[in-house]
């Protein structure tokens, strides 16, 4: 139970100093919400769907934009770490790791979801999108899938850190292992907006994605931490 | 030890021929493909031989990890280990894939389909390549931490896929074996098809001795490289 409570306000320092740093650069969020706003517009006029095509395509074309928008954001997590010799204090500090990386990857979660809630209602009006099923559900799908990206996104970055071009293997990690959770997230978004399924299937899939990666993560980030 | 691989080497060569013959000739004709069913018996093999080198994979990475500060020797040993496992595991996953599309061609009329079975495989060579590429981005001990965590998370993968995917779609033939109560192989082609796996398997140990030992090498290289840096700063008294 004290274990618990230390973890707790260990993970709670590192969340505060990641949302306030974000707070005065907004360097995240920006970036990403104008990258995600491009791949929105790029494939509406890709594609000129028409209103049902639209509806089918529109969760796939969501989820592809929000990976490919968190990519660009995940990486600067860690980077700004390292000036200053951040990372290296990290490794001094009697703080758990897996502290750390819980506290990075619910700053990145807040990041991402911000960006989806502040691009719902632009996606809404450039697809022409009206659920079909029950909307609601979307507010169970999406912070799922976001997890499901954002907690591998984060691991996959401390491990991208120590590489040469750190910036291009992220996503050549990422992708390939995240491919289940994005067809379970594109599949229960798509069965909500076309309501012709149910997406339980499917959030359960995510769930039982999530709690396996997170505590995978939790478990080994210590070894990430201390690669050398 | 030279002699002993040279042998296996010719035990390999003895295996793979009787594979041959017996799936070419001894094996009868299949009743509705014809002769294009033939392939069948380099496909099985295989997947088999890529599960057991995945499988080879994920062990090596864990003992690495396990053992990376206690027993370093038997940590490189292992390290060593995991990459041989991985690239044999990856080269057996592209034959497999490539041997299926070409049966598929005549068959299903098609060279590949979004099917359960394809896609969860296809994945799974995306997720050991992407192993392959990070081991080649990174260099020394933090590379093979990083690589052996990333083996981990990439098999932990492999059952989410299956069910995913299974759950998308299906086209692949049922299993053949361990598929129910219609399926199973006749009997008289269970031969070839195991004299074909053990073939393939003796092939695969091999390519993966030699790529072991080609690993070590490069490992002793490096230290040797290493302790020479670091004594040649060394100030010796006169």
């Amino acid at each position: 139970m004290e274990k618990i409570a230390v973890m707790r306000s260990y993970v709670l320092v590192h969340l505060a100093k990641d949302l306030r740093i974000e707070w005065r650069s907004k360097d995240a969020l920006n970036s990403m919400l104008f990258f995600a706003l491009l791949v929105v517009v790029l494939f509406s006029l890709a594609f000129d769907p028409t209103a049902y095509v639209s509806r089918q395509i529109s969760g796939g074309i969501l989820c592809v934009a929000t990976l490919f928008a968190s990519v660009t954001a995940l990486n600067q997590a860690w980077t700004r770490e390292i000036r200053h010799q951040v990372l290296d204090a990290q490794r001094l500090a009697p703080a758990p790791p897996s502290s750390l990386f819980l506290a990075k990857v619910i700053a990145n979660f807040l990041f991402v979801s911000g960006v989806q809630i502040l691009l719902a209602p632009v996606f809404a009006i450039f697809y022409n999108l009206h659920p079909a099923g029950q909307g609601w559900m979307l507010a169970v799908v999406m912070p799922l899938g976001t997890w499901a990206l954002v907690v591998n996104g984060t691991f996959f970055a401390a491990i991208s850190l120590r590489a040469r071009n750190r910036e291009m293997l992220l996503p050549l990690l990422l992708f390939p292992i995240f491919i289940p959770a994005l067809l379970g997230m594109v599949e229960a978004s798509s069965a909500i907006l076309i309501g012709d399924a149910d997406p339980g299937l499917w959030i359960r899939l995510l769930a039982g994605y999530d709690v396996i990666f997170t505590t995978l993560g939790l478990l080994l980030f210590d070894k990430v931490l201390h690669a050398e | 030890m030279r002699i002993f691989r040279w042998g296996w080497l010719a035990l390999c060569l003895g295996l793979l021929g009787y594979g041959f013959y017996q799936a070419m000739y001894v094996a009868p004709t299949e009743a509705t493909m014809g002769d294009i069913q033939r392939i069948f018996y380099y496909h099985v093999p295989s997947w088999c031989g890529m599960a057991v080198f995945f499988a080879v994979n994920l062990g090596a990475s864990i003992t690495y990890l396990a053992t990376r500060r206690s027993h370093p020797l038997l940590a490189l040993n292992s390290d060593a280990l995991a990459l041989a496992g991985a690239e044999v595991g990856v080269v057996f996953c592209t034959v497999g894939l490539i041997t299926g599309s070409l049966w598929a061609r005549p068959v299903w009329g098609i060279w590949w389909t979004w099917d359960e079975r394809l896609t969860s495989t296809l994945i799974l060579w995306l997720i050991y390549i992407s192993y392959l590429l990070l081991r080649g981005f990174a260099a020394g001990p933090q590379m093979r931490t990083l690589a052996a965590v990333l083996a981990i998370f990439g098999y932990a993968d492999v059952p989410i896929v299956y069910f995913s995917t299974r759950w998308w779609r299906t086209q692949h033939p049922a299993p053949v074996f361990f598929g129910g109560p219609n399926s199973g192989l006749d009997p008289s082609m269970l031969p070839a098809m195991l004299w074909n796996i053990a073939a393939w398997l003796a092939w695969g140990v091999w390519v993966a001795s030699l790529r072991y030992g080609i690993e070590r090498r490069k490992q002793r290289a490096e230290q040797n490289a290493a302790l020479r840096a670091l004594e040649s700063t060394l100030e010796v008294a006169p």
